[in-house]
């Protein structure tokens, strides 16, 4: 609808979502830290518990300050409305929730962050969500995988714990012609190097937990809606197409349009699921988003040397970072990540899992923790952590061997990054 | 007029300038879009009076309805169209006939040929847009509900006001 092109990336990442307060002239988005709002009366609560205005109710539902990051991020993936959440775990949830009747199935990359195999292979099947999981190398495995039953096509565009590029492009193609939509994590790259919704996605998730916020210090997830599918046409998502009865009959898709999954997001998802971000969260990822695209470019510049240097250690097996030649995905990362191939990849060391975990414990730059996209250098042992409760096959298909070594590279100086992993794999040779 | 990109001079100074909207297809049942549209721009100041030849002489939200553009007894500023895009040469005919100022078409309704017409008889035409979303975008009520109103201003004020 609007000209998005309008504001470049970098204005966007600051401004989006974020003017001058109207009541005090506040230029940093205020903390709204309120449980609820006051109604004008009688009628005005009717219409906002109807739907028909816009405005605060309660702050599970909706707050003032997590709209300002909603908007923002939603401007800079390109999408039409965001719904914030308190992880990026709960943006999945509301994605599903949204899209799924207990027996449906979804087609899922097999190479996902070990905490989505786990939600979605376990715990989506309480709710009668059945996901089935494809090796996406090769597009056309989640072409020969659809059945009538297939409400979604879920991959991440740069595949944790690292290195995998996902071919966007070809896979969005399979899921238009199925006639269901596209999700994309895209969390490790952050749209400052891919935007899915360009290639194709209809639904972008994040944990802004990443490299949105930035520092490691606050939790959320956003659920993006390009605001593109026809929720309709087919008849076979109710959730958004047919009377809603907890809203007296009303329509999602029919009234709000190219709004219908944000509004539903919000209204029926963080009305009933529950999680919503803390306004903090938000104030603190809004803080991270303003400098996005600086701390993008010296994570990929740093990961890049780091990833060079490993290559060439002899305590070093083996290195993956779509930004080496030597990766297979170094086409896909030239296509989809021509900035840059992100700060999160692995490698093996020699010696296998007795040396991954004597590495992980001989760092004293790196940070040995379970998260990534933090200024901070992070390193951890995915067999022995992330994705420890996978069987040794699925670690083994999700790139989580037992000589695995997965990175975040931070925006420290590059060579005391390389000068720690340097003394760490000399003390574990 | 580019129809496939508003300006938002165009469509903020429509908005500015109109205070009575006949809204065509208007629909006396509370869960209706248009009935969405209705109540929120009543609560915004515009005088709304619903046309719909079904529920003539019905109450929607106080307003009487009439059968006809024709039939509304007052000036009309805006005709809003909730009808589908084949019904729009007709509503052009009417609007043109009772002198209104601008023709608005609904989120999927759009007619190039009678957008011409309306044009060339001196009337604004806005299609395939909603007035509650761009009233909502320019006075940033649309952001209360994380949606990408496109705006980024260094300004306290709006170029609408709630």
């Amino acid at each position: 609808m609007t000209d998005k092109s309008k504001f470049g990336f970098e204005t966007r990442s600051v401004h989006a979502g974020a003017a001058p307060d109207p009541t005090t002239g506040a230029r940093a988005v205020p903390i709204y830290q309120t449980t609820a709002y006051v109604f004008d009366d009688v009628d005005h609560a009717a219409s906002l518990f109807n739907l028909q205005t816009y405005g605060y109710i309660y702050s599970r539902l909706t707050n003032p300050t997590v709209a300002a990051l909603e908007e923002r991020v939603a401007s800079l993936e390109g999408g039409r409305g965001a719904t914030g959440c308190a992880s990026g775990h709960a943006a999945q949830m509301l994605a599903f929730f949204a899209l799924m009747e207990p027996g449906d199935e979804f087609l899922a990359a097999k190479r996902l962050y070990g905490g989505s195999i786990t939600q979605f292979g376990r715990s989506f099947q309480k709710f009668g969500w059945n996901v089935r999981f494809i090796d996406s190398d090769d597009p056309e495995n989640f072409r020969r995988a659809l059945t009538p039953k297939c409400k979604a096509i879920f991959v991440e565009s740069l595949a944790n714990p690292g290195g995998v590029v996902t071919d966007l492009e070809a896979v969005s193609a399979i899921a238009r012609e199925a006639g269901i939509p596209f999700i994309v994590d895209n969390t490790m790259a952050s749209p400052y190097l891919c935007r899915p919704i360009e290639w194709g996605a209809d639904i972008v998730i994040h944990s802004t937990t990443k490299f949105l916020s930035g520092h490691g210090n606050s939790m959320g997830g956003m659920m993006v809606d390009s605001g593109r599918f026809d929720w309709t046409r087919s008849g076979r998502y109710p959730s958004l197409s047919e009377p809603e009865p907890a809203y007296h009959g009303l329509r999602f898709h029919e009234t709000f349009g190219d709004l219908a999954l944000t509004v539903h997001g919000h209204a029926l998802g963080l009305r009933d699921l529950g999680a919503a971000m803390a306004p903090l969260n938000a104030f603190l990822t809004l803080t991270g988003t303003e400098t996005l695209a600086l701390r993008m470019e010296r994570h990929c510049a740093n990961a890049q040397k780091v990833a060079e240097f490993l290559e060439g250690h002899p305590a070093v097996a083996w290195v993956s970072y779509a930004g080496l030649k030597s990766s297979p995905y170094r086409a896909l990362a030239a296509k989809y990540l021509p900035r840059g191939a992100g700060s999160v990849f692995t490698f093996g060391v020699k010696g296998g899992y007795e040396a991954g975990v004597k590495l992980v414990e001989g760092c004293e730059l790196f940070s040995h923790l379970a998260n990534i996209g933090d200024t901070r250098s992070l390193i951890i042992h995915p067999a022995s952590t992330t994705h420890r409760q996978l069987s040794d096959e699925q670690r083994a298909a999700a790139g989580a061997g037992p000589d695995v070594v997965r990175l975040s590279i931070g925006i420290e100086s590059v060579d005391d990054i390389i000068a720690d992993l340097d003394q760490a794999l000399q003390k574990g040779a | 007029m580019d129809h496939e990109h508003y300006t938002d001079e165009y469509i903020a100074g429509i908005l500015r300038q109109t205070k009575t909207i006949a809204m065509v297809g208007a629909s006396p049942n509370w869960n209706r879009p248009s009935y969405f549209v209705m109540k929120y721009l009543q609560g915004k100041g515009f005088r709304v009076i619903p046309v719909n030849p079904r529920a003539a002489g019905e109450q929607i939200l106080g307003e009487t309805v009439h059968a006809s553009l024709a039939e509304v007894p007052v000036p009309v500023d805006m005709v809003d169209v909730f009808r589908a895009s084949d019904a729009v040469p007709g509503i052009v005919d009417e609007a043109i006939a009772i002198g209104a100022k601008v023709v608005w078409m609904q989120l999927g309704v759009r007619h190039d040929a009678a957008a011409a017409k309306a044009e060339a008889a001196g009337i604004q035409v806005v299609m395939n847009r909603c007035p509650k979303i761009e009233f909502g975008r320019h006075s940033g009520e649309l952001s209360w509900g994380g949606f990408d109103s496109g705006i980024i201003t260094s300004r306290r004020t709006r170029k609408v006001q709630s």
